[in-house]
């Protein structure tokens, strides 16, 4: 107990804990944050498909009834009646997906005006085509049954949990060290141990090791949350791989962290420059939604972020049910990032 | 020879900018063990720079500097076992408290005190569960010290320990570094409190633009202004008489001119000197504003020396 390891592992502890701050900012805010977009993300509302259909006052009637057969046939579909003018104004401004100019005459002839940029739009053709076709055709082949899919590992809130813990891992080994270290520069606290004869390496590896627990303990609640029946998330893959990945993962972030502490004088100077390299990570490393989404050009530099190879690992083992051969390739980006920012921040350390 | 614990030789510090900044100009000290050694200098002399150098935390640019007969480069941990160092300002954890952290402390060292020997020795023993935050400025120094002190160093190294500290708690720490010393271990302070260094120093050296001016016991330096006595004369102005013409009356050993009619005398004998220069100001048609004679100070030695004050308050 007297190494000088554990006293300054039971250091970290105490400041830790008895920081009221520091314990909200740690394990509360990830955890409503979580709760909240968890809950507003649970299940995707089933999308409103908005039509507008073109009247003018001769055509009132008709319009009238044929809006009221496709309501009824097509529970997605939100019809408005509205003159020409208003209704491509609509379009325009992407208050509605589709402008339908019904013939008179013969319901089986109509005119749409459709906005090919909007997924939303192609879709209200196909659902109002559809809709005509079968008026046309009662004939055409319908399914005999549907069932809606529901099944954990393809809902958000699946691909939104593994998501939320890779941004704690970051959040947790950035600011817990970055911070810690940069704070303790100030206050002249690491020129004091620079002055007796502390071990280095004694002084890094309680760093290290006080927020491994304090994120991994973070992250275990995160993952028992969504575990709850009201979430539903279900681990796919091998839990051991999934643990281990974790450890990875929060090993790799104090190691950037510590890097990215290991010069900075002020702390102003530490919390721009964790900006500057988390802000773009959450937008493109897939946390909210798919990094696939972003162009191609950026995929590989995408790719090669450290919490895209996170996610990607954690949804791998949580979703797809990945074990250890399904993560080797993100493990390798990770233990690359850990292994360069470590070696890097050994040889740049400044004490004083 | 053993018997020194700090010897240090035409140190040099020179910080890279243009013009590169000479912070030590060519030092030369030897401490002997058992001594109180204060460097004394205004801020920005070189006082710091060379206590961290001789602490090791600072490379000098030129120049040798052997602490317990060894050597930075080549026993750096040995050293630090046998060391104990207080910074200027360090601002320990807040949410430790005082046992914890001189705990802490003692975690790093090989031999050395228990926690509570080294709070007992700066008297902190009422506060020993008290978190840092909620010590006063004397006590959170007082825990500094201790946390110097739990590694039983032979040697203590304290920059400006006492400054900012109100007159009850400079007397405490005067008082733990005094047992220190009683124990026949050694001290190097730095300090710009006169009173200080005359009190707990055996020797001091003043220190001025990275330069040694002035080495020697408080006495001995006061002893060099030739005179132990100071008269300091204030009158009205435009004052009708000069510093040379004070200088030749009888007993005044040098003087000192300064603004608004001041004159500083150095004087071996008040009792000779006063009636002369009550005779000279008579003479003169002077208005005598202020007259008092005093102890020579170290800071008389210091103005003299350079000047200029040795704690610049403008």
């Amino acid at each position: 107990m007297n190494h000088p390891l554990a006293q300054l592992f039971l250091a970290r502890l105490r400041e830790f804990f008895r920081e009221k701050a520091a314990i909200f900012w740690t394990y509360g805010f990830p955890l409503i944050l979580a709760l909240i977009l968890g809950t507003a993300f649970r299940n995707r509302p089933i999308e409103a498909i908005k039509v507008d259909v073109v009247t003018t006052e001769a055509t009132q009637e008709e319009a009238g009834k044929l809006v009221e057969r496709w309501r009824e046939k097509d529970p997605r579909l939100k019809v408005e009646l509205h003159p020409e003018k208003e209704a491509l104004d609509r379009l325009r401004t992407a208050k509605t997906a589709l402008v339908v100019f019904p013939d008179p005459a013969e319901a089986a002839k109509y005119r749409t005006v459709v906005d090919e940029n909007q997924p939303g739009s192609v879709l209200a053709r196909a659902a109002v085509d559809t809709l005509v076709l079968r008026e046309a055709n009662p004939a055409a082949a319908v399914p005999t049954a549907t069932t809606m899919a529901d099944q954990s590992g393809g809902r958000y809130i699946d691909f939104l949990m593994p998501g939320l813990i890779g941004m704690n891992l970051m959040g947790g080994g950035l600011f817990g060290v970055g911070f810690l270290i940069v704070d303790m520069r100030v206050r002249k606290l690491l020129k004091r141990y620079l002055a007796t004869p502390m071990r280095k390496s004694d002084f890094m590896l309680s760093i290290m090791l006080s927020r491994l627990l304090f994120t991994i303990t973070d992250v275990a609640v995160l993952l028992a949350v969504a575990h709850l029946p009201f979430f539903g998330l279900t681990v796919h893959g091998n839990w051991v791989a999934l643990l281990a990945f974790i450890l990875l993962g929060g090993i790799t972030f104090t190691g950037i962290g510590l890097l990215i502490a290991c010069r900075a004088r002020t702390l102003e100077t530490a919390s721009g420059l964790m900006n500057a390299f988390m802000l773009p990570q959450w937008l493109v490393s897939g946390v909210f939604f798919d990094s696939s989404n972003f162009p191609a050009v950026l995929q590989p530099l995408i790719q090669a972020l450290p919490l895209t190879a996170v996610n990607n690992g954690l949804r791998a083992v949580i979703n797809d049910g990945a074990g250890f051969g399904g993560i080797l390739v993100p493990s390798a980006i990770l233990l690359a990032w850990g292994g360069i920012s470590f070696l890097l921040s050994l040889k740049l350390f400044r004490w004083l | 020879m053993s018997s020194l614990a700090v010897r240090v030789s035409a140190l040099v510090k020179t910080y890279p900018a243009s013009p590169p900044v000479e912070a030590v100009r060519g030092v030369d000290l030897e401490v002997t063990v058992g001594e109180c050694f204060g460097l004394l200098g205004p801020n920005g002399a070189g006082k710091t720079t060379t206590m961290e150098i001789l602490e090791g935390l600072l490379a000098p640019t030129g120049g040798e500097v052997e602490v317990l007969g060894r050597r930075w480069d080549r026993d750096e941990r040995e050293i630090r076992e046998r060391i104990g160092i207080s910074l200027q300002e360090t601002r320990l954890s807040d949410k430790l408290n005082v046992r914890e952290t001189v705990t802490l402390f003692r975690s790093f060292y090989r031999t050395g005190l228990t926690p509570d020997e080294a709070i007992e020795r700066v008297s902190l023993q009422e506060k020993a569960k008290a978190f840092v935050d909620k010590l006063s400025g004397g006590q959170r120094q007082r825990l500094a010290i201790a946390c110097a002190l739990v590694g039983d160093p032979e040697m203590l190294f304290l920059d400006e320990p006492t400054t900012g500290l109100d007159p009850q708690s400079r007397r405490q720490l005067w008082d733990v570094i005094r047992d220190f010393k009683a124990r026949g271990r050694t001290v190097i302070l730095t300090t710009h409190y006169m009173d200080e260094a005359e009190k707990l120093c055996d020797r001091v050296g003043i220190i001025d633009h990275g330069k040694v001016i002035a080495l020697g016991t408080p006495n001995e330096l006061i002893l060099q202004l030739g005179g132990e006595h100071v008269l300091d004369l204030t009158v009205t102005e435009p004052a009708p008489l000069t510093a040379d013409d004070l200088s030749r009356t009888t007993a005044v050993k040098s003087v000192r001119a300064g603004a608004g009619g001041t004159f500083t005398l150095t004087v071996t004998d008040p009792a000779q000197a006063l009636p002369a220069v009550m005779e000279l100001v008579r003479a003169k048609g002077a208005g005598l504003v202020g007259l008092s004679t005093r102890h020579a100070t170290l800071e008389d030695v210091f103005v003299t020396l350079t000047g200029h004050q040795l704690r610049d308050d403008s």
